[in-house]
């Protein structure tokens, strides 16, 4: 982490538990961690250790049972499920295992997606788009389908999405989970890039450490404690 | 969006489509038949009277009953008629028959209309009839045409001589009707059947004005109060109702399958929607999670069911015309008229609007309730 720069993410004693029935399954246990704006944080560990409820919980798509979570100076934790949702357009970009574009949009289309929810126009949505495409190397493939565009190819369209709002922090779920070596290594440089060129902060979760070894910094999780 | 998720599963939604073609002409048609049972209530004038034997419609009135009716205040005009009951080729061949006293019934039906030739020849000839458009469409008959009609009332074969061919002034105006001259049947009914003569089944009283028909209706049966033959006087429309109520329960049982045929697509439309919106939980909770809320995924949800079933309907109305001019055409003179109201086509529109809204209503709900991790645990 560059300690020169002030966190972008803040988090305090944070703790995540998951009820099954009437047990209590504690996920994460006083979790403290900061990561600098700026910084490509690799989350590893273990099949249930918790790192990828820590990330849910980074993103704001999951609420953590105590402690405090601050992202670019914002207690996530305060805010309403609508303000979550407004705060998440404006400052988080998804990068899923799965692509999760949408089958009935075309490349452009899947990464205008994001954009409806602000207040641009179609024009300017069109410039973005166009330049989150080329950045990601798709420029000739814009009007193409998801079905119609390699396991790889979707997953740089997804990130093109993630990208396109110019978001705070980048969040990837296994991004190179379900890519072949040659695909994954492309996804990864790409990442690499965003964040070196863009100074995009990305936390990546990965069971890869091949992949982990491409951030700056690798925090492990086990038994949802950070181990480092 | 909404429209390229509509078309996702092409047989899906096509099936679904069908269905609700299927159930809107259904309905319609049913509505139509139900209109069509009312038609004769619905064409009746405001502005006339209809008496006849307080008893029962099988009991006539004497024809000495016309020149007191035409004395009491607020009427314009009488005349009188009689049902005939004949049978034309086989009972099959269903159609009002009224014998009715020519010079003075059709001045009090201005919605019979009657070229002024053919009208002349009927009013001249004893055996002459006049008969609706649609009445002569139905059974090819042209003027000058002899027409035999079996008597059930009034026994033997009875002979007409087509002698005019009545439109209506109005869309609701019966033209499957038979007429013929009273003068015809009496003078017959003298010669065969001596006790018979110079009975009337109804009256047909025209008033000055509508606002009177409860005073002048009151007044008839207080003029044959106590007499042998006493008169119950009610507003065409009443009269009408009163053979419709005769046979509610049927009416009553078409109306109830109308709706159930609603509610049977409104089933299979909520689980096309309910089957479509769980295979696309991992996309709702993808939009929710890039910002998109609860209003977005309604907006999606909602107006795919509208575009389904939206088009389900606007095909069935556009099919419900040319089956019901069938189906009209295929009851022959059945029915007085058989067309498709406005209100129909409006409840046709209503019904599409409420299979799509109870069909969207509980897959929306759960996927704006769906936590966004659930909605994305569901992919692998």
């Amino acid at each position: 982490m560059n300690q020169s720069t002030k966190p972008v993410v803040e988090i305090r004693n944070l703790a995540k538990a998951y009820r099954r029935g009437d047990q209590v399954v504690p996920v994460l246990t006083d979790i403290n961690l900061d990561i600098a704006s700026g910084d490509y944080v690799a989350l590893m560990g273990p099949s249930g250790s918790g790192k990828s409820t820590l990330l849910n919980l980074i993103a704001g798509i999951d609420k953590p049972d105590a402690g405090s979570l601050r992202v670019g100076g914002i207690d996530i934790v305060t805010l309403d499920e609508a303000d979550l949702a407004a705060w998440r357009a404006r400052n988080v970009g998804f990068i899923f295992q799965f692509y999760n574009l949408m089958p009935v949009l075309s490349a452009f289309e899947n990464v205008e997606l994001p954009l409806l929810l602000t207040d641009l126009g179609a024009r300017e949505r069109s410039e973005h788009v166009t330049t989150a495409l080329e950045m990601v190397g798709l420029s000739d493939r814009m009007e193409h389908y998801p079905s119609e565009l390699s396991g790889g190819q979707q997953q740089r369209v997804a990130i093109a999405r993630a990208i396109v709002t110019d978001p705070t922090i980048l969040v990837a779920d296994e991004p190179t989970g379900d890519l072949d070596r040659a695909s994954a290594e492309d996804i990864l440089s790409l990442i690499d890039r965003l964040n070196r060129e863009l100074g995009k902060t990305v936390i990546m979760v990965t069971h890869d450490p091949h992949a982990a070894a491409k951030a700056r910094s690798i925090r492990q999780l086990d038994k949802g404690e950070l181990a480092n | 969006m909404i429209f390229r998720n509509a078309l996702r599963h092409r047989l899906r939604s096509g099936l679904t489509v069908l269905g609700i073609v299927v159930a809107v002409v259904a309905f319609g048609l049913l509505r139509t038949v139900v209109d069509a049972w009312y038609a004769g209530a619905e064409a009746a004038s405001k502005s006339r009277l209809v008496s006849r034997n307080a008893i029962s419609l099988v009991f006539s009135l004497p024809l000495a009953y016309s020149g007191k009716i035409r004395q009491i205040d607020g009427v314009k005009a009488v005349s009188y008629a009689n049902w005939f009951g004949g049978v034309y080729v086989t009972e099959k061949n269903f159609f009002p028959q009224f014998a009715v006293h020519a010079p003075t019934y059709f001045d009090l039906y201005p919605e019979f209309v009657v070229p002024p030739a053919q009208m002349r020849d009927f009013q001249r000839d004893r055996k002459g009839a006049l008969v609706g458009r649609r009445l002569a469409d139905t059974y090819g008959f042209k003027v000058g045409d002899t027409v035999t009609l079996r008597g059930t009332i009034f026994p033997g074969n009875w002979d007409f001589v087509i002698r005019g061919i009545y439109d209506g002034a109005e869309k609701t105006t019966d033209v499957s009707q038979f007429f013929f001259q009273w003068d015809y049947l009496n003078e017959t009914m003298r010669k065969i059947a001596p006790r018979r003569v110079n009975s009337i089944g109804v009256y047909v009283i025209g008033l000055t004005g509508a606002d009177r028909a409860a005073e002048v209706a009151a007044a008839v049966d207080a003029t044959f109060k106590n007499s042998l033959a006493e008169t119950l006087t009610e507003t065409e429309q009443a009269f009408q109702l009163g053979f419709v109520s005769m046979t509610e329960a049927i009416v009553v049982a078409i109306r109830i399958v109308s709706y159930l045929v609603i509610f049977i697509i409104m089933a299979v439309m909520a689980n096309t929607m309910a089957m479509t919106v769980r295979e696309r939980m991992t996309e709702y909770a993808t939009m929710k999670a890039l910002g998109f809320g609860g209003g977005h995924l309604a907006v999606l949800i909602f107006g795919e069911a509208f575009v389904i079933s939206g088009c389900g309907a606007l095909a069935g109305i556009f099919l419900t015309f040319p089956i019901a001019e069938k189906f009209g055409k295929a009851t022959g003179t059945l029915f007085p008229a058989f067309r498709v109201h406005d209100e129909t086509i409006h409840l046709q529109l209503a019904c599409a609007a409420l299979i799509a809204v109870v069909a969207a209503l509980v897959p929306c709900w759960r996927a704006a309730r769906i936590r966004i991790v659930d909605g994305l645990r569901n992919i692998g």
